[in-house]
């Protein structure tokens, strides 16, 4: 017999039913569809055990890292404590140690968490300030053991909580940090694999993060293309940073695009996910991470599968960037 | 006679080399419809792992395999897409696809031929008729 613990209550497997079937009898409002395991409609993570690799059958293997799981086709082997996707509530406080312009209309803000906050990098989090404001921030650093956090923030005309950030928020005061969330993020294990990484504007900072956790903590060893696009070179705010990196990586490669005009010969004119997918024609076997713009993000996703990219190896991560 | 038949029947899905061969055969069809400008704009702005899963999901039917999609299912899901104009013409198209994704992975043409007749007995649910 074993309990499953879902929802801040336990109900008890029958003999050989599914999770998905031990909550629908409790009466559980939970989404579900095939119940075959195909249409990933149910999909929940386990927060204890890892879950049998039965129940992680065709889930991208970020998801699988994070103990998701398909309840339809998951006969629980052991007792286990589960959670629908992006519902844990907890917030931990943070303060403010470092903010600073990268550009005309994107701040730096680097926070430090009281308590550890695990993550990946290539992650989110929700931020929420004391009106209550939230909204969700990639995360642009990779884990460390000061529990720093570190965010590239575009300012929009109307944003309110960008506009906060950039008039109110100073040095010293708090801000509350969701725990992280999202499948965008580096996998070990597929160390000569080709990585290919497109970002507009913003969407830079959860790439950043990838890169440097594939090189400093993964050793990886595949070629690693980013393509950072933007309608002007104030907008390739790490233009400098990422040099130094592709000096000191020679299989990092750094392609900055810009959309406007091109006064320099150090950038390359046309859209990043463009020139991307014209100068790699065939994707078969590659990763690809892409982040930014909805619109170049479904596109870009939409072309690379085409191209011969597995949807299970295009990880994508779309906002206003 | 009849138990021949069923034995024939049962292994169709393995006879095509089972889950392992939806998932390529997944591929190379999900590929050829977004490229084939007759009907990729029903699968316009979809969620595309979705989408996939849907199409692993027919295919694993039409290969004689587990499935647990119902007539009123595939009725209730199509059902948007008649109303943007989805006809024979479209679903014709579909099955071309289909044929040539098998062909490409060099499957044999009695074998194709009875992919064919699986997936052809949804027409009627697919398009709401």
């Amino acid at each position: 017999m074993t309990r499953i613990k879902f929802d801040d209550q336990f109900f008890e497997s029958e003999n050989d039913e599914t999770v998905l079937h031990t909550l629908l009898r409790n009466n559980q409002q939970v989404p579900y569809g095939c119940k075959a395991g195909a249409c990933q409609c149910c999909l929940m993570r386990s927060l204890e055990n890892t879950p049998s690799e039965k129940s992680q059958v065709g889930l991208k293997d970020t998801q699988q890292k994070q103990n998701y799981f398909l309840p339809c086709i998951c006969i629980p082997e052991n007792d286990m404590t589960i959670e629908l996707p992006n519902t844990g509530a907890t917030w931990l406080e943070s303060e403010v140690i470092e903010k600073k312009p990268l550009s005309e209309n994107v701040i730096f803000l680097k926070l430090k968490s009281k308590e550890p906050l695990a993550f990946f990098a290539g992650q989110f989090v929700n931020l929420k300030n004391e009106a209550g404001v939230i909204r969700s921030y990639s995360i642009a650093n990779i884990p460390n053991s000061t529990h720093e956090l570190e965010f590239h923030i575009r300012i929009l005309p109307n944003g309110q909580f960008s506009r906060f950030v950039a008039d109110e928020l100073e040095i010293g005061m708090l801000l509350s940090v969701s725990h992280a969330q999202g499948s965008c993020h580096y996998v070990e294990g597929k160390s000569e694999q080709s990585l290919l990484l497109v970002g507009t504007g913003t969407g830079l900072a959860p790439l950043y993060g990838i890169i440097r956790d594939a090189l400093e903590n993964h050793n990886h060893i595949g070629k690693i293309h980013l393509f950072h696009g933007s309608r002007d070179a104030s907008g390739l705010y790490f233009e400098d940073k990422l040099r130094e990196m592709e000096k000191n990586h020679s299989n990092f490669h750094y392609t900055p695009c810009l959309s406007g005009e091109v006064k320099s010969r150090k950038y390359t004119k046309g859209r990043a996910n463009q020139i991307a997918l014209e100068k790699f024609i065939k994707l078969d076997r590659w990763r690809v991470y892409l982040c930014g713009q909805p619109d170049m993000v479904l596109q870009t996703k939409k072309m690379a599968y085409m191209q011969g990219a597995s949807l299970k190896e295009i990880y994508t991560d779309a906002f206003l960037s | 006679m009849s138990d021949t038949l069923n034995t024939e029947n049962a292994t169709l899905f393995e006879q095509l080399g089972g889950e392992g061969a939806v998932d390529v055969a997944v591929d190379i069809f999900y590929r050829k419809v977004l490229a084939d400008h007759r009907i990729n704009r029903f699968f316009d702005g979809v969620d595309m792992e979705k989408q996939a899963a849907k199409q692993k999901a027919f295919l694993t039917m039409a290969f004689g395999g587990p499935a647990n999609y119902t007539g009123k299912d595939m009725r209730d899901g199509h059902a948007k897409l008649v109303k943007m104009g989805l006809d024979d013409s479209h679903f014709d198209a579909v099955m071309e696809n289909l044929k040539a994704t098998l062909a490409e992975l060099g499957v044999a043409q009695n074998l194709i031929d009875q992919v064919d007749a699986l997936a052809e007995t949804t027409r009627a649910d697919v398009l709401g008729k």
